[in-house]
């Protein structure tokens, strides 16, 4: 045990308490009993139909061994293969996040460099910012009367602030002389830009980028919830509908597969823009 | 008369101060600088070195006073007057070699991506780093190579005028010794004119043609400004045996020790604040120009 590194010990460990936590699960659910069994009083009690219970690891094994052989079938509405249904909102996501960048980016490159900027829109940012992004989605499907569009809005709303913040943040704090150095070799606003305080700011503007993110995986679960028809959110509510808890667990799963992959995605973007001082 | 190549005219510098009234930093202080010529400035912390530098630099600007340069007035950085900043300022996302190399592809627009990269690492090499040293990152340089990037990246751009700001307070003192001579050296291959701000004495001797002395503040000036009578080329061991290299010390010592501080707080009255040329040279004792009583007394 002592030969090997904290890694390797951890990840012992980690395996360890997976399997000791589903033998629990497995373990701690009751047998169904057969109606047959059961005496009079007790099927006069209703205990004939079986009750709902959680269903156990294996069943959720079984289900995922299911679904993900056949990830893209489409069988009609209410009947799309899982990655189907992660496809549509990984799409929802990406396009509300990306113009969300586009804005909070160029924004906060603005406020960070001008301190008018930034005492102009700041008590526009502190109202808006601690919103709740669902509370948008009446006035969204109202304005917009698009569902599919509405959860994008959303989706945007709530993945602008903290990369905006960040941005602003990073570029307000790059090292003075780092600047100093751009203006001795007379570098233009934009050469000054893109080549000293877009390096400089990067990290801290990753790292917004990064919690935005994760912001938008977790809200367009709930948006997709209200607004339904395709995405993941809806595949949980609709299993939920459908008393398919084996379902809904595997797609509770999925939810955070997909989200620990997109950090994960963001992470070795932010060890790439990373430098050490 | 004609002016100097770099000439600093009544420049005056005034901050608000605490109490809401105005704090004068310097008051009409002028001096200038020939071209070609090693002028390093002494004096304690608080005087307005770093001010006039930032002035000089085009990233300040002064309450009053010009500064011309080659006969065009100082207004904004510029390529002209190259930078080398106390704590290097190396951008740490890039490589040694790309650090220098975006000066010099500031500076030549017009030159080949090979070009660019040939100069500037013969630039690293006037500094000793060569081969793959040039490929890291400044983090994971010495504070010693990291300036030394930092002096070949403002030789590299070839200034009509270098400033260099405290350039080796950072540094121990032997990696100071090694760089002050490769610093000698690059400057005798390029004949750059070079302002340096320096709280060492005995570098300003090895380096300067002429130190020019400030008093502390408020209404500090340039009081002083004393020839270094020792030939170049010079070495740190050759110097120390030079008559003259005790008696300029001596100087030094007691203007930073005394004067610096009993000509403190005069304010100029209008009048333009030139140094006085000092020039100490005991090679020739027949015709000692000494201008100090109790020097001599020093010496003798």
């Amino acid at each position: 045990m002592a030969s090997l590194s904290i890694n390797q010990r951890g990840a012992l460990l980690s395996i360890l308490l997976l399997v000791v936590g589903l033998l629990f699960w497995e373990a701690a659910i009751p047998e169904q009993q057969l109606a047959t069994e059961m005496t009079e009083y007790e099927r006069l009690m209703g205990g004939g139909a079986p009750r709902a219970a959680i269903p156990p690891p294996s069943d959720i094994f079984a289900k995922a061994w299911e679904e993900l052989s056949n990830p893209f079938y489409d069988a009609g509405p209410n009947d799309k293969g899982i990655g189907i249904q992660i496809g549509y909102s990984i799409y929802r996501v990406l396009t509300g996040y990306f113009l969300a960048a586009l804005v909070a980016i160029p924004l906060g490159f603005l406020i960070g460099m001008s301190p008018v900027a930034y005492r102009a829109l700041n008590p526009f940012i502190q109202v808006l910012r601690p919103i709740s992004p669902l509370a948008w989605m009446p006035l969204a499907l109202f304005i917009i009367r698009d569902s599919e569009a509405s959860a994008i809005f959303v989706i945007f709303i709530c993945s602008i602030w903290p990369m905006l913040l960040n941005t602003a943040f990073g570029v307000a704090g790059v090292r003075k002389d780092w600047v100093n150095v751009a203006r001795t070799h007379e570098l233009g606003p934009f050469r000054t830009a893109f080549q000293v305080i877009l390096p400089a700011a990067a990290p801290t503007i990753v790292t917004g980028m990064r919690i935005s993110i994760g912001i938008a995986w977790l809200v367009i679960v709930a948006a997709e919830m209200l607004v339904g028809g395709t995405g993941i959110g809806y595949y949980v509510w609709n299993e939920w509908n459908n008393l398919d808890l084996t379902s809904v667990i595997f797609s509770i799963l999925m939810i955070g597969i997909v989200g620990m992959a997109l950090d994960a995605a963001f992470g070795a973007l932010q060890r790439l823009v990373a430098y050490a001082e | 008369m004609t002016k100097p190549f770099l000439s600093v005219e009544r420049l005056t510098q005034t901050f608000p101060d605490a109490s809401g009234g105005t704090a004068t930093v310097f008051e009409n202080a002028s001096f200038g600088i020939d071209r070609g010529e090693f002028v390093c400035i002494l004096g304690h912390s608080g005087c307005g070195k770093s001010t006039i530098m930032n002035i000089l630099a085009g990233l300040g600007s002064p309450t009053s006073g010009v500064v011309t340069m080659d006969g065009a007035e100082v207004s904004g950085p510029s390529l002209d007057r190259g930078v080398v900043f106390q704590n290097y300022s190396l951008l740490p996302w890039l490589s040694a070699l790309k650090n220098v190399s975006f000066g010099v592809a500031a500076r030549q627009r017009d030159w080949s991506k090979a070009q660019v990269e040939d100069h500037s690492r013969k630039y690293l090499a006037m500094v000793g780093l060569e081969g793959d040293t040039v490929l890291r990152k400044p983090s994971q340089l010495s504070g010693g190579m990291r300036q030394r990037v930092s002096i070949a990246r403002a030789f590299a751009n070839q200034p009509k005028l270098l400033l260099l700001d405290e350039p080796f307070g950072a540094l121990d003192a032997l990696t100071r010794g090694t760089i002050q001579e490769e610093l000698l050296k690059v400057w005798s291959q390029t004949e750059q004119t070079v302002f340096m701000i320096t709280h060492d004495i005995d570098e300003a001797i090895l380096l300067a043609d002429r130190i020019l002395l400030m008093t502390n503040g408020p209404y500090a000036r340039v009081a002083e400004s004393v020839q270094i009578t020792i030939p170049r080329p010079r070495s740190r061991t050759e110097i120390v045996e030079h008559p003259n290299y005790y008696a300029i010390r001596n100087h030094l010592v007691q203007f930073l020790g005394h004067r610096s501080k009993a000509l403190s707080g005069r304010p100029s009255g209008g009048a333009t604040q030139s140094p006085e040329t000092v020039v100490i040279d005991r090679t020739k004792p027949a015709e000692d120009p000494e201008p100090s009583a109790r020097l001599r007394a020093v010496n003798d």
